[in-house]
């Protein structure tokens, strides 16, 4: 069965917005001296990299900026039939007593999060590890949250959300579609 | 007990008879063709087989089979392996002496032809080895081995390596009018192998046994032979070079004859891509050059016989490594339908040479008195129906290594007959 | 992309697609052995058996080490030589390793297709880890991983222009006919130098260009594979009359090396014969990339469980 497109949830002036939103509220609460931005494949990753633009705008400094690859680390290997190709993981510092701000589009079962912590660990030893999502869809399968959040909304499992990036896609647009 | 075989068109290469008649057989003579007014006087005492529609032949020969009895009975007996030929069409099979213990003496002779009175359901002829043990090193009681039955000599599955040893055999054998069978194979050549060397045998990773292991032995035998004017007879001929070194041998009138078997011209050397062990055999399956040249080499007349080299291997042997496989398939079954098959319908030989192949041809070479129909021959008669389709599958033999397994053949025997005697009927 | 067989049994049965995307696989893998924590948990809970007929230690310990980074358990069966023969057979061995719920089986055999027999008989994957002549596909795919990284050869570009030389023993040589198998189909030109009574019938109709002098065979080459000379083999079959004249004729020195590229690469899959078919100055020197070798062999095979254990 395919998925219709529903509605637009963010467009691509809400998006940039609401990560302005999010860079504030990061800044406001953390030791931006001891903060490390981690993007999780694939879309977490150009996430990150406007977050770091915007707190570098409010007067952080030399921000860590890595990315993360947890295709290793999923539950569902030969499960799943078609499985995402392993890519390369790049923290290019150590993340020991750093505060870890792991970085993805939509929070939603919170397995993704949970390979990601079971990768991060096997870096280091972090002093924290918080999360920030653009949005979080609900359903989840796994006690996780998220620290920082865009955008709230309730979908059923047979919802779909949709999030392109210009950097992956051709546009920035947050849509909600169903089959 | 008579029998008559009624309105069956019989077809016999020795006499090139080939017409809609009559057989009529008395205990175990056949005692006239035709005639079938003659016959219907006493009808309540004559077993009546109506071969209308069907083609009425002489008995198969097979005058290269492995019976495996005695020593390898989990792989073939001679009760089994006379049922096989039964189905197949043969009524004359005659057997390799590497049993265990080789047939190099009397008592071996004996042993088997008393089992094939008791428990075989075809003519068993035993082939006597030519060195003791067939070791290669002296000559068997070749003289003792004629008295107790023996219809040639042949040290199969070996080569007569030692030159001298091979040209005091065809002397030897001379004086009983035998033939010499020769396995073809210079060892050396050919050690390690399990597949024809070549492209196929590189990629694969098995050792290679090269066409020139076979040919050169050929030759070699060639050389005796004249030397010696033994008759030479070679066995399961695999290549375009055996062909032409034999047809060049009998254009100088060297006494040589030869047999080929249905997988030199069925399958080729890339059959074995699958490291499946049924397509292990020796000499083995060589070229697409060479299966046209055995083809040739049959059409021409270079080629007498088409025997089987049945080889029976149990499935535990064959199920493993390559190299540690045995070499060998079954053919009993078979024979028949491939011939049709591959040669008659694909018009490689007329269905007239087919059967001389493996009737009349073999019983030339061994000097037997089957292999035709006419008066006063033994009643070992084969009815075919030669356009019926099977599958084949359903082995009777006790083995069941056939790389033929599924394939749809042509032509299937419908009765076989034995000295007078119905021993399968399909 | 999931690879179409669960099987990998050699090179010879691989798309030029699949065997680039085992290559791609691989390189993340390979970044995993910089961090301190060099394991994930990708086939935690998943068991792999090394079955091995013939003695190895790099190719056992390397299996070993890529199925224990991926988190699998592993089981280390080796067999003697002579219980082959006598002791239970390939099929009744792999049943019982199937009964005891393996999800791969890596095979070492001395003979050919034994892989392929035991594949057809149990539905864990088997991995040929080398048998008889016939192939060593993870040695193949990790030389042509090296290959591709020294020479920046990426995807899409593939292995075009590339002049290989392999050197030896081609006959008994199954890293050689993977090799053949891989590098032709990504591109490259393959020659093949070594004494004839060495080079098997039949091998340039794979696409190899044939040598028996290494002068001709040298001059222009970017990468030499240079093959162990089989001590064990030499003995009986009379392929060449001395080691002596074999080092004269085909082992690899500094002096030879001059006539290929500047920038060519020297491998060899191990173990050396030194002063045999290479000399210590070429394996130590600047060209070889022997070790290189040795490292790329974990991440491949790491890449190559994950891809038959369903990864994609």
């Amino acid at each position: 069965m395919e998925f219709k497109k529903k509605k637009v949830l963010m467009t691509a002036k809400e998006i940039g917005k609401t990560l302005n939103t999010l860079a504030q509220e990061i800044a406001k609460k953390e030791n931006l001296e001891k903060v490390a931005l981690i993007g999780i494949r694939c879309r977490g990753v150009p996430l990150a990299e406007r977050l770091a633009k915007e707190l570098e705008k409010l007067g952080a400094k030399n921000l860590s900026l890595g990315i993360l690859d947890i295709t290793l680390y999923r539950d569902d290997l030969s499960l799943v039939a078609s499985q995402p190709i392993v890519k390369e993981t790049k923290l290019p510092f150590g993340i020991d007593e750093k505060v870890i701000i792991l970085i993805d589009d939509v929070l939603f079962t919170g397995r993704t999060i949970r390979s990601a912590l079971d990768a991060l660990i096997d870096f280091g030893r972090p002093q924290g590890i918080k999360l920030a999502v653009l949005i979080d869809r609900g359903n989840r399968e796994l006690p996780i949250q998220a620290d920082y959040i865009g955008k709230k909304i309730s979908t059923s499992l047979k919802e779909m959300v949709k999030v392109e990036l210009k950097e992956v896609d051709s546009k920035d647009e947050v849509s909600l579609w169903e089959k | 007990m008579k029998l008559l075989v009624k309105s069956g068109r019989v077809i016999d290469p020795a006499s090139k008879t080939n017409r809609i008649t009559d057989i009529l057989v008395e205990d175990s003579k056949i005692v006239s063709i035709g005639k079938p007014s003659a016959i219907s006087q006493q009808p309540s005492a004559i077993k009546v087989i109506d071969a209308k529609g069907k083609i009425v032949i002489p008995g198969l020969i097979d005058m290269h089979t492995h019976l495996r009895e005695p020593g390898h009975e989990e792989e073939e007996t001679i009760a089994t392996g006379t049922r096989a030929a039964a189905k197949g069409g043969i009524t004359t099979v005659c057997c390799m002496p590497n049993t265990h213990p080789v047939i190099d003496d009397q008592t071996t002779v004996e042993f088997i032809l008393l089992k094939a009175k008791n428990e075989g359901v075809v003519n068993v002829l035993p082939i006597g080895a030519i060195t003791k043990g067939s070791l290669g090193e002296e000559l068997s009681e070749i003289g003792e081995l004629k008295k107790a039955g023996i219809v040639a000599i042949s040290d199969d599955g070996e080569t007569v390596m030692n030159s001298l040893i091979m040209r005091r055999a065809l002397e030897y054998a001379k004086m009983f009018d035998l033939p010499v069978i020769s396995h073809c194979e210079d060892k050396n050549l050919s050690k390690d192998g399990a597949m024809n060397e070549g492209y196929y045998s590189t990629i694969l990773g098995l050792h290679g046994i090269p066409k020139e292991a076979e040919e050169a032995m050929v030759a070699r035998d060639i050389i005796l032979a004249e030397l010696t004017s033994g008759h030479l007879h070679i066995a399961h001929i695999s290549t375009a070079g055996s062909v032409e070194l034999i047809r060049q041998a009998k254009k100088r009138g060297i006494r040589v004859t030869c047999e080929t078997a249905p997988q030199y011209f069925t399958l080729t050397e890339e059959k074995v891509s699958q490291f499946d062990t049924n397509t292990k055999v020796n000499p083995p399956l060589r070229t697409k050059e060479d299966v046209e040249a055995i083809k040739k080499g049959l059409t021409d007349g270079t080629i007498d016989c088409i025997a089987t080299d049945h080889a029976p291997h149990t499935e535990e042997e064959k199920n493993k490594e390559y190299d540690l496989a045995p070499f060998g398939i079954i053919g009993l079954e078979t024979l028949l339908s491939l011939v049709v098959t591959e040669l008659v319908n694909k018009k490689i030989i007329s269905l007239m040479e087919a059967i001389a192949k493996v009737t009349i041809n073999p019983a030339q070479v061994l000097k037997l008195n089957s292999g035709q129909l006419k008066p006063g021959s033994p009643a070992d008669i084969t009815i075919v129906d030669l356009n019926k389709k099977w599958k084949v599958e359903n082995f009777v033999s006790k083995s069941k290594n056939s790389p033929f397994l599924g394939w749809q053949v042509t032509g299937k025997v419908v009765n076989t007959i034995v000295n007078g005697k119905i021993v399968y009927s399909e | 992309m999931p690879l179409k067989s669960k099987d990998l049994l050699g090179l010879e049965y691989l798309t030029k697609e699949e065997i680039e995307h085992i290559l791609d696989t691989a390189s993340p893998f390979k970044d995993l052995f910089t961090r301190s924590v060099k394991k994930v948990p990708t086939l935690r809970g998943k068991t792999v058996v090394l079955l091995f007929y013939e003695a190895s230690t790099r190719t056992r310990t390397s299996f070993e080490l890529a199925a224990k980074r991926l988190s699998a358990d592993v089981i280390n069966i080796t067999v003697s030589a002579s219980s082959v023969v006598k002791g239970e057979g390939l099929i009744d061995t792999g049943k019982t390793l199937e009964a005891m719920k393996s999800d791969f089986v890596i095979i070492r055999h001395g003979m050919s297709g034994a892989p392929n027999v035991l594949a057809r008989n149990i539905t864990a994957s088997v991995i040929n880890a080398g048998d008889g002549l016939h192939e060593h596909p993870t040695q193949g795919l990790l030389d042509i991983f090296t290959i591709r990284e020294k020479k920046k050869r990426i995807r899409g570009n593939h292995l075009k222009g590339l002049k290989v030389v392999i050197v030896g023993d081609i006959l008994h040589s199954r890293v050689a006919k993977s090799n053949i198998w891989g590098l032709t189909k990504l591109g490259a030109e393959v020659c093949v130098v070594g004494p004839a009574t060495l080079i098997p019938q039949g091998i340039e109709k794979i696409g190899v260009k044939i040598y028996y002098r290494l002068e001709d065979a040298l001059p222009g080459a970017d990468v030499i594979n240079i093959l162990r000379v089989q001590l064990e083999r030499q003995q009986q079959s009379y392929f060449f009359p001395s080691l002596h004249e074999y080092t004269l004729l085909y082992g690899i020195t500094k002096e030879r090396l001059a006539a290929a590229k500047e920038d060519v690469l020297v491998m060899h899959p191990g173990p050396l014969n030194r002063g045999i078919e290479i000399s210590s100055e070429v394996a130590d020197g600047p060209s070889s990339v022997i070790q290189e070798q040795v490292t790329n062999g974990i991440a491949i095979r790491m890449a190559v469980l994950y891809l038959l254990g369903g990864g994609g």
